[in-house]
C-alpha cells in the first residue's frame, strides 16, 4: 500500500463474475459491475443481501470462489497490485483500537510502516482530524467517543493512507439523522476534494440518493440494477420498488389488503 | 486436531520469521512484559512459597523417620527447580496471561480490528503475536527464577519450624547446595521457555481464530487455557526425557 502510486487519485474498479459460497449457501451469485475513477458508487440492498461480503472481497479480506476484482485492469490476486494501489476501508463499527488513543489510531498506518517521523505523523494526524471536524481530539480514548465521532475518526484513519479507493461499510448505521447527514457530507466532500473513488455500502436510502453518482441495487447476491440515482428510482422491477418505497403506511396497507 | 497442530506450527514459524522486527515492536514488548510481571509476580511468589512448604511437609517427616532429615534440602531444591516451579508457573501464566491474550486478540477479531489492520497492510502476526510471544518467553523464565527461590524458602521454613523434621537453615541449604547445581536450574528455565512459547502460540492462535460475538470470545479463552495446560503437561514428559540426555 505504500509503493509508487499512479498520478490520478481515483482508480477504476471492475467486478467480474464474482461468486462466493459460505457453508453451501451462495452469498454472491456472479456479480458484474464497474466503478469509474473518482465516482461515489453506492451499493444498496436489504440486510443479508451480500453487501458487506462484496466490500470485503474488493479490499482483499476475502477470496472469491470464482470471478475476479480488477483495479485499473489488474487483478487484486496478482502479486503487488494491493501494494500498488492504496485502499482504505471504514468499517461499520469503526474498528478503532481501544488500546490506542484517537491520535495513535489515526496515525497507526504511518507509525507502523515508519513512513514519517513522529512530529510529521502528529502534524498529519492533526490535519486529518481537522478535515473530519475533530480538531484537538488526539488524546481522547475511542471508548469516550460517540458513535458518530468514532465513524469520523475511522474516516480520518482511512484518509491518512491517502487512498485511491475508499470503501465505507454502512457509514450511517446506528447514527441519528443529523450525524448521518454530516457523515454523508464528509464522504462527498472528500470525494470532491481528493477525487478518490468511493464505494459505499448502505441500506440508507436517503444517504444513497443524496451522495451517489451511481447506485447498484443488490438483492440475494445478485445485482438488480446499476445506474444513476434517477434511473434506479424509476426502475420498474417490483423488488426494487418494494425496497425503495417501503414505509410503515405502505406495509400496513399491504397487510390489510 | 491435526489441522490445529498444523496451524499452531505455522503461526509459530511465521512469528519466528518476524523475530528481526522485535526491535521495532519494542514498546509493545515492554507493555506486555509489564503486564505479565505486574499481574503475576505476587501470585507466583505466594504459590511458590506454599508449594515449597508442602513438599517439605509431605516428605520431611518420612525422611526424618529414617534418619535422613538433612536430605530435605535436596528434595525441595531439586523438585522446585527441575519440575514444580516451571510447570506450576506455566499453568499459572496460562490461566492468568494466556486467557488475557486470547480474550484481547479474540475481541479484536470479533470487532473487526484485525481486519482493519489487514486493510492497512499491517500483519497481525507482527503487530499482535510477535510482541506477546517475545514478552512471555522472556517473562516466564524470570518468574520461574523467583519461584524457585521462594519455593526453597517455603521448604526451608517448614523444615526448620516443623517439629517432625527439625533441621536447621544451614543444614537445609548446605544439602540443597550439594545437589542442586546451575545445570539443574538451567534445566527448569529451558522447560519454562518451551512452555512459554506453547502458551503464547496457543493463546494467540485461539484469539485469531475467534468467531461469533462475546460467546465466541469466551469459548476461545477456555480453549486457550485448557489446550495450553494439556500441552504443557504432555510436553513436560518429552522435554524432561530430552534433558535427561544431557544429565
Amino acid at each position: 500500500m505504500n509503493a509508487a502510486a499512479p498520478s490520478q487519485q481515483g482508480v477504476r474498479v471492475t467486478v467480474q463474475g464474482l461468486r462466493r459460497v459460505f457453508d453451501g449457501q451462495p452469498v454472491l451469485k456472479g456479480l458484474n459491475f464497474e466503478v469509474e475513477r473518482g465516482e461515489v458508487f453506492v451499493v444498496m440492498g436489504p440486510s443479508g443481501s451480500g453487501k458487506s461480503v462484496l466490500l470485503r472481497h474488493i479490499i482483499g479480506l476475502e477470496t472469491p470462489d470464482d470471478g475476479d476484482i480488477l483495479i485499473e485492469g489488474e487483478s487484486i490476486q496478482s502479486p503487488g497490485v494491493m501494494d500498488k494501489y492504496r485502499m482504505a476501508m471504514v468499517f461499520q463499527s469503526g474498528a478503532l483500537f481501544n488500546s490506542l488513543s484517537v491520535g495513535e489510531n489515526v496515525g497507526l498506518y504511518l507509525s507502523e510502516h515508519q513512513l514519517k517521523s513522529p512530529n510529521e505523523i502528529a502534524r498529519i494526524v492533526k490535519e486529518k482530524l481537522e478535515i473530519v471536524g475533530l480538531r484537538g481530539q488526539e488524546n481522547r480514548s475511542p471508548s469516550d467517543l460517540s458513535g458518530g465521532m468514532k465513524k469520523r475518526v475511522a474516516i480520518a484513519r482511512a484518509l491518512v493512507v491517502e487512498p485511491h479507493l475508499i470503501l465505507y461499510d454502512e457509514p450511517t448505521s446506528e447514527l441519528d439523522p443529523v450525524i448521518a447527514v454530516t457523515i454523508g457530507e464528509e464522504i462527498l466532500k472528500l470525494n470532491r476534494r481528493i477525487h478518490v473513488t468511493s464505494i459505499v455500502v448502505s441500506h440508507d436510502r436517503e444517504l444513497a440518493f443524496g451522495i451517489a453518482d451511481r447506485i447498484a441495487l443488490l438483492n440475494e447476491g445478485q445485482i438488480l440494477a446499476v445506474g444513476a440515482p434517477d434511473a434506479v428510482k424509476n426502475n420498474p422491477h417490483p423488488r426494487i420498488q418494494e425496497f425503495l418505497t417501503a414505509n410503515f403506511n405502505h406495509n400496513l396497507e399491504k397487510s390489510s389488503s | 486436531m491435526f489441522q490445529n497442530i498444523g496451524e499452531l506450527l505455522l503461526l509459530f514459524w511465521r512469528t519466528l520469521q518476524a523475530l528481526p522486527l522485535t526491535w521495532r515492536q519494542r514498546r509493545k514488548v515492554y507493555d506486555q512484559l509489564f503486564e505479565i510481571g505486574n499481574a503475576s509476580l505476587l501470585m507466583a511468589c505466594i504459590l511458590s512459597l506454599f508449594i515449597g512448604g508442602v513438599i517439605a511437609l509431605q516428605t520431611g517427616p518420612l525422611l526424618a523417620e529414617r534418619g535422613l532429615a538433612t536430605l530435605i534440602g535436596s528434595v525441595v531444591g531439586n523438585s522446585m527447580c527441575k519440575e514444580l516451579a516451571p510447570v506450576m508457573m506455566s499453568i499459572l501464566i496460562a490461566g492468568r496471561i494466556g486467557s488475557a491474550m486470547a480474550a484481547e486478540i479474540g475481541s479484536m477479531r470479533v470487532y473487526q480490528e484485525i481486519d482493519a489492520l489487514r486493510t492497512m497492510n499491517i500483519n497481525p502476526v507482527h503487530y499482535l503475536v510477535l510482541p506477546r510471544l517475545v514478552a512471555i518467553s522472556c517473562a516466564l523464565p524470570v518468574l520461574v527464577i523467583f519461584s524457585i527461590q521462594v519455593g526453597w524458602m517455603g521448604g526451608a521454613l517448614v523444615s526448620v519450624f516443623n517439629s517432625k523434621i527439625g533441621v536447621s537453615f544451614p543444614a537445609f541449604f548446605n544439602n540443597l547446595r550439594d545437589t542442586v547445581d546451575l545445570w539443574k536450574i538451567v534445566n527448569g528455565l529451558f522447560k519454562s521457555f518451551v512452555f512459554a512459547v506453547v502458551i503464547g502460540v496457543v493463546s494467540c492462535h485461539q484469539g485469531l481464530q475467534t468467531i461469533g460475538g462475546p460467546r465466541g470470545i469466551g469459548r476461545s479463552v477456555t480453549k486457550a487455557v485448557v489446550n495450553s495446560i494439556v500441552l504443557i503437561l504432555i510436553l513436560d514428559y518429552f522435554v524432561t526425557r530430552f534433558l535427561m540426555y544431557f544429565d
